[in-house]
């Protein structure tokens, strides 16, 4: 079974985050990147996949800092081939890096026809578009996405997945292949790779570069100011030390009658 | 000539979902500022009834065919795109929920139109759709325009308040023909009820979340002998089921469960808007995350800026001394 596994790279929400000059975008000087989560689990699943029927997987993401120590991760993890898109501008939107990926993933060779392909259902910069459906649109495949559960049947060409409802409920869904499918969580957790297998797949393992031939779409929304949260604007915050605090929280506890 | 404000009915599983009237009352706004009326889109299968409820909206258009009794995106988006095509709408807000999630990216793909996802407020300036969307987390929000039409708006729960279907006299229903010439590539099966948990999380007094901010499994301990003190249960944030931490029943959120106990203690939970979906209405709510941006605390009653781990320990000792 052929496998792609499209990651892309987001800003880690753990940090701080600064706004840039034009007072529209995060400063990207002072941003730390990281792997989106939802993908992580897509390449969780794509590997298990691979473990019970065979085949390849291949990772392909657009280039981004750091995106080739993640891609040498990708390999260490067993993934047998990664790709990164280049000449991605720094500022794209949702809509932009789908776009230049939908572009740029028919020009990388022997990729294509795949027979999944899979990606996170929703990242944390989702804006103006998401990934997965607007790849499939543009490939012309079915999508399915909030997947925690696949299983394939390759010979009927067959997908069978599971997908996640409001309170709990999942709904099971039959997708012709090749499809495209938006992963929510993999069946395990993703796995943990020791840092001398990512060494040994840096010396070892190659990451493939190319050039789209096409240009990201122009984008269809204007961002025209962006802020912080005001996180603190709603509760009121509990100062001291944490015996204190405890303390006063207890209180609070009490005067409600909830001890 | 301005096009309409379209609402999308949210129908599954034999009913109507809350979050349609909460966008409804939204619409409404929108379409009076815009001065164009107010359309309610209703999908399904023999499912006309379910139109009576919609009377806040000015006309239901109903398309009716089998294949659009549950909502698949691949069916909803080609028969939408069709109408939208046709009828030329001016906005059209879609409800974000686990139900709509696929359409929202399948739709604006289909048609090459703008899409602002997730809206917690939508207003109209200059004649146009402006929208207060929530990035990264929560912990920024961006003014953001749609540069054409039609717009497609993924609207969070909550950004109207709604009293469910309307009184009175049902809307007008308008019938549009549906036109599904192609077999389709994804069908839907069955749904699959919840796994019933041990505990019914709805019926708690009293929860104690965990999220990735208490770091390691082991500190789910410290959750449980905190919840047993308060005579409560726990639960957890997606990250924390996804790790195995929790079990998938034990998940609060857009795809778990909703809550609205008197006592919520988020304990390293960040507060992403998947999450807060799930609890914000609860009575009395106390987050503890160490770092002070999180958007739990836009959402708490009480915030602490700490490691949650110490705070929950602590916590649970001053409990046991204040029960003497």
């Amino acid at each position: 079974m052929k496998i792609v596994v499209l990651l892309k790279m987001v800003p880690d929400v753990v940090e701080e985050l600064e706004l840039g000059p034009d007072g529209r975008s995060l400063d990207l000087e002072l941003l730390r990147l990281i792997i989106n989560e939802r993908d992580e689990h897509a390449l969780e699943q794509a590997l298990l996949l691979k473990e019970r029927h065979g085949g390849t997987v291949t990772v392909v993401a657009l280039d981004a800092p750091e995106i080739d120590d993640v891609l040498f991760t990708a390999l260490a993890r067993g993934v047998d081939r990664v790709v990164k898109i280049e000449g991605a501008p720094e500022t794209l939107t949702t809509h932009g890096a789908a776009s230049l990926l939908a572009g740029g993933l028919p020009d990388i060779p022997d990729l294509l026809p795949a027979d999944l392909l899979l990606t996170g259902c929703q990242a944390m910069d989702d804006l103006d578009a998401q990934t997965g459906p607007f790849l499939a649109q543009r490939l012309g495949l079915p999508y399915v996405g909030v997947i925690s559960g696949v299983e394939v049947d390759l010979e009927a060409q067959r997908a069978f997945v599971s997908k996640e409802y409001p309170g709990g409920m999942h709904g099971d869904f039959e997708v012709t292949l090749p499809a495209l499918l938006g992963i929510q969580a993999a069946a395990t957790a993703p796995r943990y790779v020791p840092v001398a297998k990512v060494r040994a797949a840096m010396q070892s393992g190659e990451v493939e570069a190319i050039s789209p031939s096409a240009q990201p779409e122009p984008p269809l929304v204007e961002v025209l100011k962006m802020m912080k949260l005001e996180a603190a604007g709603h509760a009121e915050m509990l100062e001291g030390s944490v015996e204190e605090v405890a303390g006063r929280v207890a209180e609070l506890l009490g005067e409600r009658g909830l001890l | 000539m301005a096009g309409n404000i379209w609402v999308m009915a949210e129908q599954w599983n034999g009913g109507i979902s809350e979050v349609t009237y909460e966008l409804l009352a939204l619409g409404r706004e929108l379409a009076d500022g815009l001065g164009v009326s107010l359309e309610v889109v209703l999908l399904g299968h023999e499912a006309e009834e379910l139109a009576a409820g919609l009377g806040e909206a000015d006309v239901v258009l109903y398309g009716d065919d089998p294949a659009l009794q549950e909502p698949t995106a691949e069916a909803y988006s080609r028969v939408l795109t069709a109408v939208i095509r046709e009828r030329g709408p001016h906005g059209i807000l879609i409800p974000v929920t686990n139900v709509t999630w696929d359409l929202l990216g399948l739709l604006p793909a289909e048609l090459g139109a703008p899409l602002l996802n997730f809206c917690k407020d939508v207003g109209v300036a200059d004649g146009r759709l402006e929208a207060r969307c929530l990035l990264y987390g929560g912990k920024m929000e961006a003014n953001v325009a749609a540069t054409g039409t039609p717009a497609i708006l993924g609207v969070m729960a909550g950004a109207r308040a709604a009293d469910g279907p309307a009184a009175g006299e049902a809307p007008p229903i308008e019938r549009f023909p549906v036109s599904l010439p192609e077999a389709p590539r994804t069908e839907l099966q069955r749904y699959v009820e919840a796994e019933a948990g041990d505990v019914d999380l709805t019926q708690q007094e009293v929860l104690v979340a965990v999220g990735r901010g208490i770091g390691f499994q082991d500190n789910v301990e410290l959750a449980e002998e905190l919840a047993e003190e308060l005579g409560g249960a726990v639960c957890g944030s997606r990250p924390v089921i996804d790790q195995g931490w929790l079990s998938l029943s034990r998940q609060i959120g857009k795809s778990g469960v909703i809550v609205k106990p008197r006592l919520y203690v988020a304990a390293g939970i960040s507060g992403a808007p998947e999450h807060v979906e799930g609890m914000k209405d609860s009575e009395m709510i106390i987050a503890i995350n160490t770092d002070p941006e999180a958007p739990i605390f836009s959402v708490a009653h009480y915030g602490i800026v700490e490691d949650a781990n110490d705070v929950m320990e602590a916590l649970t000792e001053a409990i046991q001394e204040a029960k003497g």
